[in-house]
């Protein structure tokens, strides 16, 4: 950062840097832009939901009620000052990970696959929370580490473990989108840290050796996944069933649409999960081309404004947290799309704030709090007390 | 500051290069949602069409087979099945053993069905359902439908059966049905739809194609489990016709009763005029049913094991050799070829001796001097070897082909065989001389003479009218009446067919005849007749010297007993043809039946024209 300007701003490295925030100051801080584009994509959410049944049974109802308490959420922790959410990492972190363990011993089976955790009688997906927890571990882990410690290979052995042993962990239940997306969340944010080339370099060469091994491992609804992508036609009426019927409902869409509750893909059932993972279906036959272009639109607005408070953060722990939680919601939306257009294989991946769901809808709409809670808290100092001033 | 400032950097550059290629790959989702929605767009806009219509083909009901009278001959009737929900549906059983289990309670499975039902389960296409049972009774039904609950995926459904209210008495006449074979399909290939039945034999079969309809079409809107959301349009098809026959019900049913109480044995009793099929029965039948409910190996073994040959239509079908009934043919071939003229006298000793051979006459005491219409009246064997000899093999078939024998009879149902009349050309094919022997045994209607019982009867009506009758088992095919066809003249001067008309009605009324003893006394229904015994085993020089006594042998080496008649004398209006396989002789076995056979016909006149009179106006 150059330097310009008098004094004041020279001193700005501690001396504008604050410690303490009014609860005025934070409300004028919070950006009221990324609230309105979340208000706004959850209204779609909730409006697919709707024409999905044409009524607000069962789906449209309970997810609004979602979203209204998301958005408490969201907002409630917008004001929890990012020291605490930092503080609050690690041990974020290690509870993730125990319940990843748990997931494995106790979990319930769905669709074939152990990811459900059931707590209290609610149903939740550690996973979910572990794409969050790593990304304030490591933004915590990175947070005050010099370009040379970076360097320094020992210094990503922690890092790393942390990133692999929810990989593990996930792939064992199975779930090998997640456990992709965990991958490239810790890569990603490695890579915004400072990591050097030559790191990424060498593991994408182990990598590419170690793929065919693990294709031998993978299970065989997953090979068949990823057979059936290459060909669709392969099974019609099985796993090659939801890209053919995802694509004819895109497709029938058109330019404009077939309009609202006028989705007769959709409506009459052919679409699988389209309540869920292939949402973005129902809504791009109502609204075709136009319709589907402007919330693939807004979607990206939510990533940029991610990648705006990042770089507006004062404080490397902010910038990595901002960072991360902006490409979890992207790896989120361009895998759910792509999966739905055809273009990468099928893995249970949903549309976030769109798709029908309470835990990744109130993971996602928690990680926005802790960003805006980035930009509130844009200044704040992490000096260490102890160090004193 | 120090660190923060190269660390910031770092971040902002690497920041940009990640949202670049976030961007990048966001255009890479529109790209391909141009690709799906503009592009290709109206490609998927068809393929969502076809998702969401079905058209489907509906089975017309098969139509009504009735007799003269309206009687139902052959119906539908529903009948109902159960199936098993795979998979594809919310309903679908998620364990097939527990619902087969269950299912194997309350209507037991044998080993054999419950194999075919596992196979089906493992090969099954999804949205298919699997066929458990078929034909369940009402009780069964009831308990399925009572366990509901407990049988999970299980659905019960209506299907329909062929319905043969008169069972084995007219099954060789109706046919039966079943389900079309491939080549059908592959011809028709709206036959695939299930629970499609075709016609097999008989009139099922011969009347196929109005009986058949011509399937409707619905289009239905369905969702991706198809399951109907609503109908968008519906062409309901069109029923099977109705078929009503000449046959009459209550004639047949007589017949048959009559007929039952030999072993095996088959009757045609046509209405001259029309040629109308009026009852036409083979002995012993079998259930039509049988063919469309699902026919047991046993059953079929036990009836391709009995010498009987139930399923054999034997008065359309059945080959004899014609006997004595053959010689009103001989003689019309006589008297047309100017062989023997109408006076004609042949001396009778009891047998006639020919280049070394001596063929006897049936009454080895021989008859004495007779004249054409005595030698039928007592048929005499002698009288007719004269005749043959007189009149030549070629003339004489010539006349049998005439009168309807040896030629395809133009029938309008499948299955009727024609018989055989030889000739030189013949015999000189198979690379022998005809022989003047021959000529003289074909003359009484043995060596390679045969006729199936419709021939005979369609020989009678022939002497009895002159004309070219041929029968007719459909009177009407749905509203229309078929036409009635004028019979050409046969061109025998009528004289001729007088006198051999005279020698039948003294077959049956003369106290000489033949067939004295089944003569109708009623005046009005005066019967002419001509009996025939067949031989079917060749009996030795010895024992045709000996006069053996045929009724002795074994049941199935006995003679064939065969009679034709018509009546009344006056004005023929019936003919009828008996046969009475190894019933030994004509006059014993086949002419009594006959009797009866006119007897009905004639109280069948009675009550239809009782039902004219006593009809509203």
């Amino acid at each position: 950062m150059s330097v310009k300007g008098g004094p004041l701003q020279r001193a700005e490295g501690r001396l504008l840097r604050v410690t303490s925030f009014d609860f005025t100051r934070k409300i004028a801080r919070i950006n009221w832009f990324f609230v309105a584009l979340v208000v706004l994509l959850g209204g779609v959410g909730a409006l697919s939901l709707y024409s999905a049944t044409g009524a607000f049974d069962p789906y449209a109802k309970r997810q609004l009620l979602r979203l209204a308490i998301g958005f408490a959420l969201m907002l409630a922790i917008a004001f929890v000052d990012i020291r605490i959410i930092a503080r609050l990492a690690w041990p974020l972190y290690a509870v993730s990970l125990v319940l990843l363990v748990m997931v494995l011993k106790f979990g319930s089976v769905g669709l074939g696959a152990e990811r459900w955790l059931s707590i209290g009688g609610v149903a939740v997906q550690p996973s979910e929370f572990m794409k969050v927890a790593l990304v304030l571990a490591l933004a915590h882990w990175f947070r005050r580490a010099s370009w040379e410690r970076i360097g320094n290979p020992f210094f990503l052995l922690p890092p790393l473990a942390a990133i692999l042993l929810p990989v593990v962990l996930i792939l064992k239940e199975p779930n090998l989108g997640t456990a992709l997306i965990v991958l490239a969340i810790g890569a990603t944010t490695f890579f915004a840290a400072g990591v050097r080339w030559w790191s990424f370099a060498l593991a994408f060469v182990l990598g590419g050796l170690a793929a065919p091994i693990a294709f031998a491992h993978l299970h065989g609804y997953q090979k068949a996944r990823i057979l059936t992508f290459l060909d669709p036609a392969r099974d019609p009426l099985g796993a090659g069933y939801n890209i053919i019927q995802a694509k004819i409902a895109l497709g029938s869409g058109g330019m404009w649409g077939q309009g609202l509750m006028h989705a007769s893909q959709g409506r009459l059932d052919f679409l699988p999960e389209k309540e869920t993972d292939f949402i973005f279906t129902l809504f791009a036959e109502q609204f075709g081309f136009v319709g589907s272009i402007a919330l693939v639109g807004l979607l990206c607005l939510i990533v940029c404004t991610a990648g705006a408070i990042a770089l507006s953060a004062r404080h490397q722990f902010g910038r990595l947290v901002a960072f991360g939680i902006g490409m979890n919601f992207f790896l989120y939306v361009f895998v759910n799309l792509a999966m739905v257009m055809g273009l990468i294989p099928v893995g249970g991946v949903p549309l976030p704030l769109i798709s029908y769901g309470g835990s990744a809808l109130l993971t996602t709409m928690a990680s926005f709090g802790i960003l805006l809670s980035v930009q509130v808290h844009a200044d704040a100092d992490f000096t260490p007390k102890r160090e004193g001033v | 500051m120090a660190r923060e400032k190269p660390r910031l950097g770092v971040f902002t550059r690497r920041a940009l290069i990640l949202a670049a290629g976030q961007v990048g790959l966001f255009g890479l989702l529109g790209l391909r949602l141009y690709r799906l929605q503009v592009r290709d767009g109206a490609h998927y806009a068809i393929l969502a069409k076809d998702n969401r219509v079905s058209a489907r083909l509906l089975a017309p009901p098969r139509g009504e087979i009735h007799d003269r009278a309206g009687a139902l001959l052959a119906g539908n009737k529903p009948h109902w099945r159960a199936l098993l929900m795979v998979d594809g549906t919310p309903d679908a059983t998620t364990d097939a053993k527990a619902t087969l289990a269950s299912f194997n309670r309350l209507v037991p499975l044998d080993a054999a069905e419950r194999l075919r039902i596992q196979r089906e389960i493992k090969a099954h296409r999804p949205f298919i359902p699997v066929l458990l049972r078929d034909f369940l009774s009402w009780d069964q039904m009831a308990a399925l439908a009572v366990n509901a609950p407990a049988l999970p995926g299980l659905v019960v459904d209506v299907g329909t059966t062929r319905l043969y209210p008169f069972g084995t008495t007219m099954a060789h006449l109706i046919g039966y049905v079943g389900p079309p074979t491939e080549a059908e399909v592959r011809a028709s290939p709206v036959l695939a739809l299930p629970g499609i039945r075709v016609g097999k034999a008989g009139v099922e079969r011969g009347r196929n194609g109005a009986l058949a309809g011509v399937p409707g079409m619905v289009r239905l809107e369905v969702n991706a489990l198809g399951r109907v959301i609503r109908n968008l349009a519906r062409n309901p098809g069109t029923p099977g016709e109705t078929v009503r026959l000449h046959l009459d019900a209550n004639l047949q049913s007589q017949a048959v009763a009559r007929l039952a109480s030999e072993r095996s044995a088959s009757a045609v009793l046509l209405e001259l005029g029309s040629g109308a099929v009026r009852a036409i029965a083979s002995t012993p039948s079998f259930d039509p049913t049988l063919f469309d409910t699902g026919l047991s190996a046993r059953q079929w073994k036990a009836w391709m094991t009995d010498k009987r040959a139930p399923l054999l239509d034997k008065a359309l079908a059945g080959i004899y050799a014609p006997g004595s009934t053959f010689k009103p043919v001989t003689a019309l071939a006589g008297l047309t070829s100017g062989g023997i003229s109408p006076g004609t006298r042949f001396f009778c000793p009891g047998y006639l001796d020919l280049g070394g051979h001596r063929y006897w006459c049936w009454e080895h005491g021989g008859h004495g001097w007779l004249d054409l219409p005595s030698a039928i009246c007592q048929s005499c064997d002698v009288f007719f070897y004269h005749t043959a000899l007189a009149t030549g093999i070629d003339r004489i078939a010539a006349m049998a082909r005439r009168l309807g024998i040896g030629v395809p009879p133009e029938i309008d149902i499948p299955g009727a065989a024609s018989g055989f009349v030889p000739t030189r050309e013949w015999r000189r094919a198979h690379g022998k001389a005809w022989t003047l022997g021959e000529t003289v045994i074909h003359g009484i209607g043995q060596g390679f003479d045969q006729v199936t019982p419709l021939e005979l009867a369609i020989m009678a009506a022939r002497v009895a009218t002159g004309r070219a009758i041929s029968p007719r088992v459909a009177a009407a095919v749905g509203a229309r009446a078929l036409p009635e066809t004028a019979f050409p003249e046969l061109g025998i001067p009528e004289s001729y067919l007088a006198i051999v008309r005279q020698g039948m009605r003294e077959a049956v009324n003369n106290p000489l005849g033949t067939a004295y003893a089944s003569r109708l006394t009623d005046p009005k229904m005066e019967m002419a007749g001509k009996t025939g015994s067949a031989e079917v085993v060749n009996l030795s020089k010895a024992e045709a010297a000996a006069n053996f006594n045929t009724a002795n042998l074994p049941w199935q080496f006995r003679p064939n007993a065969l009679f034709i008649a018509f009546a009344p004398v006056a004005s023929p209006r019936f003919a009828t043809a008996v046969v009475v396989e190894h019933g030994h002789e004509g006059a014993e076995a086949a002419a009594p039946i006959a009797k009866v056979l006119m007897e009905a016909a004639f109280g069948m006149v009675a009550a239809s024209s009782a039902r004219v009179a006593g009809a509203p106006a």
